[in-house]
């Protein structure tokens, strides 16, 4: 195996849902979104119809790469902590655990104090459902559920 | 780094497009765009200069169907090919699941493939990744052109372990899926592994 696997299953999936349902109501805000290092959309809550997640999932990712990179170079370990201001939507990303990225929308109805409070409590909660998620797919017995697919199953998928 | 989403039932899987300035990494991607159904795909996101050179990355997202119940997607990114954005080029190799080195088949572009393929060896083993390893097929580009090298010139230069490699004509879609649907198979043949 050369990569490890990001592996999300619904029990963690409901808790991490209900966290980010929470924070949107606590932070007054649009949209909350989680998204993993790698552009990978894991959760998102509020007004999603009206935002391209995937975009965002993917621009976010790039987003925090860059910024490590820059923090890399200042030997700076990360920067946790991102904040864009707009004229009408403001944007609050989060490094947590420095495994998964939290994004916060919000406009004018809340504040980047309020966000940045129920953000930090959030993370806290955030990064112990993925501490026990790792743990989970780490466990020996964890199989993937593709080792039964055969070479029919990804030929039939091209055949169009 | 592949992404299992049981509660989604989805499998989302990274594929690079590497390979020197200006060989169509970008082309490739607008035409995979253009060529599909509305349904399978997101929008492509292209973060590039004033003069459309691309400066971070590409990005489309797609939908290939579902084997055994899970939905698969696939997160196509291109990276920038001019030598200076190296630092760029290093951050969209991280997790990937497959990369697709796209050559410039004329003449003169020779030193920039090899440069390319180096660089992308190098910057992958930073990363604890092999080339060899990993699901890698080669696309040699613009074989429309009067002046390209031949076939076996290339493979002798780019190809040497013998993946999967194809001709092609990014601007006309020649070779475009076939170079697609050859990396998703080696990578959900590797998900199947237990990658």
């Amino acid at each position: 195996m050369i990569n490890p696997q990001m592996v999300m299953y619904e029990e963690e999936f409901n808790q991490i849902q209900a966290v980010v349902d929470r924070l949107v109501r606590d932070a007054n805000a649009k949209v909350v979104f989680i998204v993993d290092k790698n552009g990978q959309l894991i959760a998102a809550s509020g007004d999603i119809d009206n935002v391209d997640t995937t975009s965002l999932a993917s621009l976010t990712a790039g987003n925090i790469a860059a910024t490590g990179g820059m923090a890399k170079l200042l030997k700076e370990n990360e920067f946790a902590t991102q904040f864009h201001e707009g004229e009408k939507a403001n944007i609050h990303i989060q490094l947590v655990g420095n495994r998964v990225i939290l994004v916060v929308i919000f406009d004018s109805r809340s504040s980047l104090g309020l966000v940045r409070l129920r953000v930090k409590k959030a993370s806290e909660e955030l990064n112990h459902i993925f501490e026990s998620l790792l743990k989970k797919v780490q466990e020996p017995g964890a199989d993937s559920p593709f080792a039964e697919i055969t070479d029919e199953d990804i030929d039939n998928l091209f055949n169009d | 780094m592949s992404f299992i989403n049981y509660m989604a039932r989805e499998i989302n899987c990274k594929l690079v497009y590497y390979g020197p300035g200006l060989c169509g990494k970008t082309t490739n991607l607008q035409y995979i765009y253009e060529r599909t159904n509305p349904e399978a795909k997101g929008k492509m996101i292209s973060l590039a200069t004033e003069t459309e050179r691309t400066l971070f990355f590409d990005f489309l997202p797609l939908s290939l169907g579902e084997i055994r119940g899970f939905k698969t997607r696939f997160h196509l990114y291109t990276v920038p090919g001019q030598v200076f954005y190296d630092a760029s080029r290093k951050l969209i190799l991280k997790g990937v699941d497959g990369v697709i080195f796209v050559a410039d088949s004329q003449i003169e572009r020779t030193e920039a493939n090899l440069e390319s393929i180096e660089n992308l060896r190098t910057n992958l083993a930073e990363q604890g990744y092999s080339l060899d390893k990993l699901p890698f097929v080669v696309q040699y580009n613009k074989r429309d052109l009067p002046n390209v090298a031949s076939m076996e010139e290339l493979r002798e230069m780019l190809n040497p372990t013998n993946v999967p490699d194809f001709e092609a004509v990014a601007r006309t879609g020649v070779g475009v899926f076939d170079t697609l649907k050859a990396v998703a198979k080696l990578v959900l043949t590797e998900l199947k592994k237990g990658g």
